[in-house]
């Protein structure tokens, strides 16, 4: 049972002739300009922390199969190294590495430094464009060492 | 909670359309978000055409005069028309911002406005900010006291405790910040919002005031300050170039230091 929502109340207005209406609730999502950098980075940083948690999973069930012997861990890697398998892998290195540089970009403004909007643009680009270099580097150590 | 569709009674409708004047040279389009009480119909987007020759520059100019020449139903608020009195916030071109501040020319295509976002709607481009004017006076943003004032002159500052005041006594209440900020779309009955936080750290940082400790106890909490998640759209849109963030950092930072 969830609480009932305060701003209820203010939902309820009043016709010229005194009878009650409801009132409409103004467009949000639908007018706001969520693709500027300072929503985007944001959306961004949650959509990419629930998928590295679910992606954590992989990583139990590759523990799980390593630990079970030679056949469970064989269906593990085969699934892993599967094009699908490797888009998910790679899905899974962007989302990490973006959460990981947004993370850092929070702990600045945590001890109060960056809340200018230049410094958030520039905070901004250097998360985007860490976490392409950082994902390269990462897949190109795992696939050429 | 988050709600990201709009209730059936709020989606938008198409409008009416008022042409241009024969003649007119250089058109401008503004879509302007419409909703009457009396009628009991959805809100609909009416587009009204303006010749920009025979328009005052800004955003309110234009609504100001569709009032007086196109369609006197049109409904918003306004006072000053130069910025200092915050009733003019509105959505313009998917930004809160005061609509006389903000230049036509600014806006590339047609001008769309709807009211401040995820509000309820009294009529038209009018927000009902009760809620939000409750928050306000639950920060009690007065200055408080425990010593009695000398007696025959002000409390005195120094000129540095004065100047940490500087970029928070300049907000108008206009609510453009809170009403950008997702978190206060989804929380906005237990979150404050970035201007009712900029108000309340507006006393915390008073060096006269001595409620400190009681303004910070009264913060404390998952909702009224910790739903900030340093999104930064209030910041952005602030149309006094405000920093409510770093603002409501300053109190999250007091927070932890006065842990010890």
């Amino acid at each position: 049972m969830s609480m009932q929502d305060s701003r209820e109340a203010a939902m309820i207005g009043r016709r010229t002739d005194g009878t009650t209406v409801r009132r409409p609730l103004s467009p949000h999502l639908q007018v706001y300009d969520m693709m500027q950098m300072s929503s985007l980075s944001s959306i961004l940083n949650r959509i990419t922390g629930v998928a590295w948690s679910a992606g954590i999973l992989l990583l139990v069930w590759w523990l799980v199969a390593l630990a079970l012997g030679e056949p469970a861990y064989q269906t593990a890697m085969g699934a892993m190294s599967h094009p699908l398998g490797l888009l998910v892998l790679a899905g899974m290195t962007v989302a990490a590495w973006y959460h990981t540089l947004a993370g850092i970009r929070h702990l600045n403004w945590d001890i109060g430094r960056g809340y200018e909007i230049p410094a958030m643009y520039r905070s901004g680009w250097a998360v985007f464009i860490g976490t392409a270099v950082c994902s390269a580097l990462t897949w190109a150590i795992a696939l050429f060492y | 909670m988050a709600e990201f569709k709009l209730p059936a009674n709020s989606t938008i409708q198409r409008g009416k359309t008022f042409k241009a004047e024969a003649g007119a040279k250089k058109v401008k389009a503004f879509k302007i978000y419409r909703w009457d009480p009396d009628t009991g119909e959805n809100p609909r987007n009416d587009t009204y055409e303006l010749d920009l020759d025979k328009c005052g520059p800004m955003v309110l100019d234009a609504l100001i005069k569709i009032k007086n020449e196109v369609d006197t139903t049109l409904t918003f608020r306004r006072s000053c028309r130069e910025g200092i009195c915050g009733s003019c916030a509105m959505n313009i071109d998917g930004l809160n911002t005061l609509a006389c501040l903000k230049p036509i020319e600014d806006v590339s295509g047609d001008v769309k406005i709807s009211p401040l976002p995820h509000m309820p709607v009294v009529k038209d481009l009018v927000p009902d900010l009760s809620q939000i004017y409750a928050q306000l006076r639950s920060v009690e943003p007065w200055l408080q006291t425990e010593t009695a004032a000398p007696p025959d002159e002000e409390r005195r500052q120094s000129k540095d405790e004065r100047a940490k005041l500087d970029g928070l006594w300049e907000c108008i209440l206009c609510f453009c910040c809170s009403t950008s900020c997702p978190s206060y779309w989804w929380n906005g009955d237990r979150y404050l919002g970035p201007a009712v936080l900029l108000q309340a750290y507006r006393w915390i940082a008073d060096s006269r005031d001595e409620a400190t400790g009681k303004r910070l106890d009264n913060l404390e909490d998952p909702f009224r300050l910790y739903r900030c998640h340093t999104i930064m759209n209030c910041t952005r849109t602030c149309p006094k170039g405000l920093n409510p963030a770093e603002a409501i950092g300053k109190i999250k930072q007091m927070m932890v230091e006065r842990q010890g």
